[in-house]
């Protein structure tokens, strides 16, 4: 049966027809769907962890002990995970292992645009790239027999277009793996000098023996058109060339590390030019130089932001360029009405603060009227940052860290142990909101549920901090932002670090039903309103302020604001 | 056939995506469809692609490259317009919503959009919304203009319901049912 499957599900299917006993993941867009169906599956355990890393080892630990086990996340997050990826590529596995790490060229819900195709090389592990549903759910499965054949931990690389988009599958049925029989091995799994010296050795002749085979994967593929022009691409940039060039010849890598290079020689022999065409870094161009096989590649294409089929047009055939109207008003993302991360951003901009803040929806405090966010860098950096600032600046006492519950649990909490350790006085609010927003509300430690939306131990974020050696900790309602910015201005005067938790569940994940609000004849234009930059409320010369009662969800924070009772519950 | 969905996040550009690519299911052609999740939803401009045909290769349809722009908010519709094929058509949700720049004031939403769309694009401009209320949820705005797309190309009304039927949860099947039927029966049989 085929079914039109996003390619995140066609990764999930793969994963479960493969016989995937174990699946281990931190959610992080565009990948968060593949375990969010995986906990579907009654034959699969899966868990949402703590952060990549803890992943890793999760999959890791389920493959030493013989069980196929994958992990999944965004590019970033392998950041997080890189240290177990390169000392498992050491070890080897026992039952296959698949990494799944989905790239985001164009940045449309990440930091960076960093290309993982590097880590395959420098961590001497294969990847592979599909280029649809059908080939995410075929290359899942032989990303584990390749994991199995070759004793190595598999990267399976996605990008934002291919992970959210869907094109037709057929399903077929699960194949239950027998666990291969956990052996004690210290040679294999006790990565110490001695015995990692060994495996060493190991890791350079497994990929000798991939690079040499990979000539002869099916997934790596020449098709011989007009033989003027040979292009080499892979993933998703395969499918823009098939409609943008129709009549070239084309080598499609489905295993882009290592390189099939006797394929490509044989290929560059039979076509007058090669062509590399790849998004981000010039990954598959460089080793052809390196190789002595001339082509060109990236003093044709950007590596900023994605491909497409014009862009190719444009390049390789003269396409005139079709432009956009640059002159509209750009409509940029915004914190949701009632979202309760509002009423904090709107005081710290009030309070003219510095505010290291961190990954999630509350990035977009930094946005235009909040205007609350300093610094924005990686995940639980906001932490380390605001320590970092007050050893440099001793004196500034105005800066602040903003973290939010999930991003705090994943890589806050060592920056806080440190900021204790090292007798700093960072000020932290930790915005509790009950889920891991951003990236679509999973469970995480403190909400007490599992991915399977089963009960579990809900980790108590105060006690923790407390744990840490944080003497002021405090637990405040988003709503009461006089409070809020009382205690904000008492923690940043004491010589001692703090942790003020601002406590109320997201407002998608609460869908409270409220009664909207409306402006009465009381305004005065002051416009304070307008500086809590909720979508509901706009203000235009004729008809003046107005809260549209189709977004409004009845929150209250613009109430809270304004000091001329001019605003009302909707009758 | 190149369907390009726009909107602003929350207004059910992936509903609206899904109910096509099961279209594509019922019609037994080949689909791909490309969506934005994650930081882009939450308010932000919202762009879907939905691909059929015989063969599909990029899930993405290129600018000048649409047969049709289904718009779920004015602004969304003209600042997507030049995707729009020569010839290419139109079906425009009427409402407005304001962007945060232009909220804050630094920025005016444009005038007369939708009279440009109809004179220059000879968009089909609905007031969806009013459609979408009167079947019982104003969230319904997507299959309103869906009801309205396929009426314009000839879609029985059995193979969007069929679509319909295979991609909307059955708790909210009934009023989506009513916002197809509405948006099918806005213009008149050709």
């Amino acid at each position: 049966m085929k079914e039109l499957l996003l390619g995140n599900a066609a990764v999930a299917r793969g994963a479960y027809e493969a016989g995937v006993k174990v699946a281990a993941a931190y959610p992080g867009t565009p990948s968060t769907e593949i375990t969010e169906i995986l906990s579907g599956y009654g034959e699969i355990y899966s868990e949402w962890s703590p952060n990549e890393k803890v992943a890793f080892e999760v999959a890791f630990g389920a493959s030493v002990a013989g069980v196929r086990s994958m992990v999944c996340m965004k590019h970033v997050g392998l950041n997080v995970a890189a240290d177990p990826l390169f000392t498992s590529s050491y070890t080897g596995i026992n039952g296959g292992l698949v990494a799944v790490v989905a790239d985001d060229p164009g940045m449309f819900s990440s930091q960076n645009e960093q290309d993982t195709r590097f880590y395959a090389r420098s961590a001497h592990v294969p990847l592979l790239e599909p280029s649809d549903s059908a080939e995410a759910k075929q290359y899942t499965k032989l990303a584990f027999e390749l994991s199995e054949k070759y004793d190595t931990p598999v990267i399976l690389r996605t990008t934002t277009r291919l992970a959210h988009g869907q094109s037709f599958v057929e399903l077929g049925e699960r194949e239950e793996k027998t666990p291969v029989p956990y052996v004690k091995n210290v040679q294999k799994y006790v990565m110490m000098p001695v015995n990692a010296k060994a495996r060493h050795l190991i890791v350079e002749s497994r990929m000798k023996r991939l690079a040499s085979d990979a000539d002869g994967f099916e997934i790596n593929s020449i098709t011989y058109n007009d033989k003027k022009t040979g292009i080499l691409c892979s993933g998703v940039v395969y499918q823009y060339v098939k409609e943008a060039l129709p009549d070239a010849s084309v080598l499609k890598l489905g295993m882009v590390y290592p390189l099939p290079f006797n394929l490509i020689r044989q290929f560059a022999s039979n076509v007058d030019e090669i062509i590399v065409i790849e998004e981000l870094e010039p990954f598959i161009e460089n080793q052809l130089k390196a190789n002595g096989i001339p082509c060109k590649g990236k003093e044709l294409f950007s590596k900023q932001g994605e491909l497409s089929v014009n862009i190719i047009k444009q390049v390789l055939t003269g396409l005139e360029p079709v432009l956009a109207d640059n002159t509209l008003p750009a409509r940029p993302p915004v914190l949701c009405a009632g979202c309760p991360h509002r009423g904090v951003f709107y005081i710290l901009n009030k309070l003219r603060l510095t505010v290291c803040g961190d990954i999630g929806c509350y990035t977009l405090g930094a946005n235009a009227p909040l205007s609350a966010v300093d610094t924005v860098l990686c995940m639980g950096a906001g932490i380390g940052m605001a320590h970092g600032f007050s050893k440099a600046l001793p004196d500034k006492k105005n800066v602040i860290a903003v973290i939010g519950d999930s991003t705090f649990i994943h890589s806050g909490i060592t920056g806080l142990i440190d900021c204790v350790y090292n007798k700093g006085n960072a000020t932290v609010l930790i915005l509790d909101n009950s889920t891991t927003g951003m990236t679509g509300h999973q469970n995480h430690p403190a909400t007490g549920k599992t991915i399977k939306e089963e009960d579990t131990y809900s980790l108590d974020l105060a006690v923790l901090c407390r744990a840490c050696g944080v003497k002021s900790v405090t637990t405040v309602d988003a709503d009461d932002i006089e409070r809020i910015e009382s205690l904000i201005k008492d923690e940043l005067k004491k010589d001692e670090p703090s942790v003020i938790i601002v406590k109320k569940p997201c407002e998608l994940i609460v869908k409270e039903i409220r009664k909207p609000y409306m402006i009465n004849p009381n305004c005065k234009k002051c416009k304070v309103c307008m500086k809590i930059g909720c979508p509901a409320i706009s203000y235009n010369e004729k008809a003046g302020l107005k809260i549209d009662a189709a977004v409004c969800v009845g929150c209250g924070l613009c109430l809270s604001v304004c000091k001329f009772s001019a605003i009302e519950e909707v009758l | 056939m190149n369907i390009l969905i726009v909107g602003v996040g929350g207004q059910g550009t992936l509903l609206a995506s899904r109910i096509l690519g099961n279209l594509a299911s019922v019609l037994r052609v080949d689909c791909k469809l490309n969506e934005v999740h994650g930081m882009a939803q939450r308010g932000g401009s919202v762009v879907t692609h939905v691909k059929m045909g015989e063969k599909v290769y990029s899930p993405v349809i290129s600018e000048g490259d649409a047969d049709v722009i289904l718009a779920f908010e004015a602004l969304e519709a003209f600042r997507y317009r030049h995707f729009l094929k020569k010839g290419g058509a139109m079906v425009v949700n009427a409402q407005e919503i304001m962007p945060m720049p232009v909220i804050t004031g630094v920025a005016r939403y444009p005038e007369n959009v939708l009279e440009i769309m109809k004179k220059d694009y000879g968009a089909v401009v609905i007031d969806a919304q009013k459609y979408a209320a009167e079947s019982g949820s104003v969230r319904a705005v997507n299959t309103v203009v869906l009801g309205c797309f396929a009426k314009k190309f000839g879609i029985s009304y059995e193979n969007a319901e069929k679509a319909l039927e295979m991609s909307v949860k059955p708790k909210l099947l009934q009023i989506n049912k009513t916002a197809l039927k509405k948006g099918y029966d806005i213009l008149p049989i050709i």
